[in-house]
């Protein structure tokens, strides 16, 4: 008597499979996430060196404001697929094409948003914060910046799920991390391995995100804090939203 | 670039053609999908955060990764373009599910409580007053989500139906930069294209928006 497996056992195959999990294994799960998890950070501590600093200038002098609109809609429509084969084929199959691929991607978000973050400052505070005696660099770190901070980690986070995503489809290119798991997997033709990668990478950009809601508590400042929602207390939103604002 | 255009456009249309159905058909299903949902969550507030909380798991999931599941959960083929058009249309829907309720709460005020008082019954409220009113925020929420369709189609390239994704996979398999660069000119151009018909669109159904600029 021959027994087909049902299709829920196919699937999980790979992923419940216990060889799978040694750390340092040739098809380790474990060690291909750590992979993931290291690119995904050297990209955006990277991408927050460059953006961060433009971010702030422009912001506090409000000058080249074009350049912060006109790279925020140019990185939103830029092919992230697109980018990444186009730096690897030109340059070889090596790891730091990739990297400044992601690099590229991930500016324009925490660029954008630092700009707008720091312009959404309610001038009157400013002001104060000037009459008050503080010299610029003051005004920018002590009173500007905790104020922009929502919006500032709000990029923060849309860069680190973009780049989180992007080192993913990299794997095609024979980048590492968990998207090796998927792309393997489509070339054998292993529907199980390809579900793993998928589970996988998907669990890790949500952990990801709530591990970044959580800083944002801890570092957004409670008075400037967006006002939570409570039943019947609704009131108008602030424009913060990282993932659809910032269009002009 | 030119030469490589002139001996393989017939591909290249194909490719764009795809291209064009597998990003704008989603738009128009999630945003069908969503104006109920957003109203749902704007009728009942408790719900309100519950939505916004699975939008934002949707919206973060890798579009790799959402595609590669959606096989398992609906029985289609791997490489079935359904899955891109689903997975897609998922993205959407998560982010207009919060632009509608958004959008729906930032026009209650005295417009809607006038229509209330003259007798509008709750449903000619919402398409009569409330929607219209609520164009401007939508059509925001829907050029971020058109946008980011037309970038993400490409990676459909990996399970079998990318638009000018095909482009880019064909170029690095032969070394050859000429194809990847004209689909990521062809992909912004789109891009562009569609956020001008976009923002032209609500420019000519918001007529009373740019009253005050002409008195």
């Amino acid at each position: 008597m021959t027994l087909t497996p049902t299709p829920m056992i196919n699937y999980l195959g790979y992923l419940f499979d216990g060889a799978h999990w040694h750390l340092g294994g040739d098809s380790s799960i474990p060690d291909r996430l750590l992979q993931h998890l290291a690119y995904t950070l050297v990209a955006v501590v990277l991408s927050a060196l460059i953006a961060l600093p433009i971010g702030l200038l422009i912001g506090h002098t409000n000058r080249g404001a074009f350049l912060a609109i006109g790279l925020g809609n140019l990185g939103r429509s830029l092919p992230t697929f697109g980018l990444v084969l186009l730096l690897v084929t030109e340059f070889g199959v090596y790891q730091w094409p990739v990297i400044v691929a992601l690099v590229v991607l991930a500016v324009p978000p925490i660029l954008v948003q630092t700009y707008a973050g720091i312009r959404s400052v309610d001038r009157s505070a400013v002001d104060a914060a000037i009459g008050m005696g503080m010299r610029p660099a003051q005004v920018l770190f002590k009173a500007e910046l905790p104020m922009a901070m929502p919006l500032i980690i709000g990029g923060l986070r849309s860069a680190l799920l973009q780049v989180t995503a992007t080192a993913t489809i990299a794997a095609y290119a024979s980048f590492g991390g968990l998207g090796r798991l998927l792309i393997d997997g489509l070339s054998r033709n292993e529907y199980d391995q390809i579900f793993a990668g998928a589970v996988m990478v998907a669990v890790l950009a949500i952990c990801l995100d709530y591990l970044s809601a959580g800083i944002e508590r801890l570092v957004v400042s409670p008075g400037v804090r967006e006002p939570r929602v409570r039943r019947g207390l609704l009131r108008r939103p602030r424009a913060s939203r990282p993932a659809t604002t910032g269009t002009t | 670039m030119i030469t490589y255009l002139q001996n393989n456009y017939p591909e290249v249309l194909s490719d764009l053609r795809q291209h064009v159905w597998l990003s704008l058909v989603p738009v128009l299903i999630g945003a069908l999908l969503a104006l109920p949902v957003g109203f749902l969550a704007v009728r009942r507030r408790s719900l309100y955060q519950p939505i916004v909380n699975l939008g934002g798991i949707i919206y973060s999931v890798p579009s790799l990764a959402l595609f590669a599941v959606i096989p398992a959960v609906l029985g289609t083929g791997i490489v079935s373009p359904l899955n891109v058009v689903v997975g897609l249309s998922l993205y959407t829907f998560a982010l207009l599910t919060r632009t509608v309720a958004d959008a729906l709460i930032s026009v209650q005020g005295q417009a809607t409580q006038a229509a209330f008082a003259m007798g509008f019954r709750p449903l000619r409220q919402l398409f009569g007053v409330e929607l219209p009113m609520a164009l401007p925020v939508l059509f925001a929420g829907l050029r971020v989500a058109t946008v980011a369709n037309i970038s993400l189609v490409s990676v459909g390239a990996l399970i079998g139906t990318g638009g000018l994704g095909n482009l880019f996979t064909g170029g690095f398999q032969l070394g050859f930069v000429e194809p990847i660069v004209v689909g990521i000119v062809l992909s912004m151009a789109l891009a562009a294209l569609c956020d001008v018909g976009l923002v032209l669109a609500l420019r000519a159904m918001t007529p009373w928006t740019r009253t005050g600029a002409r008195a």
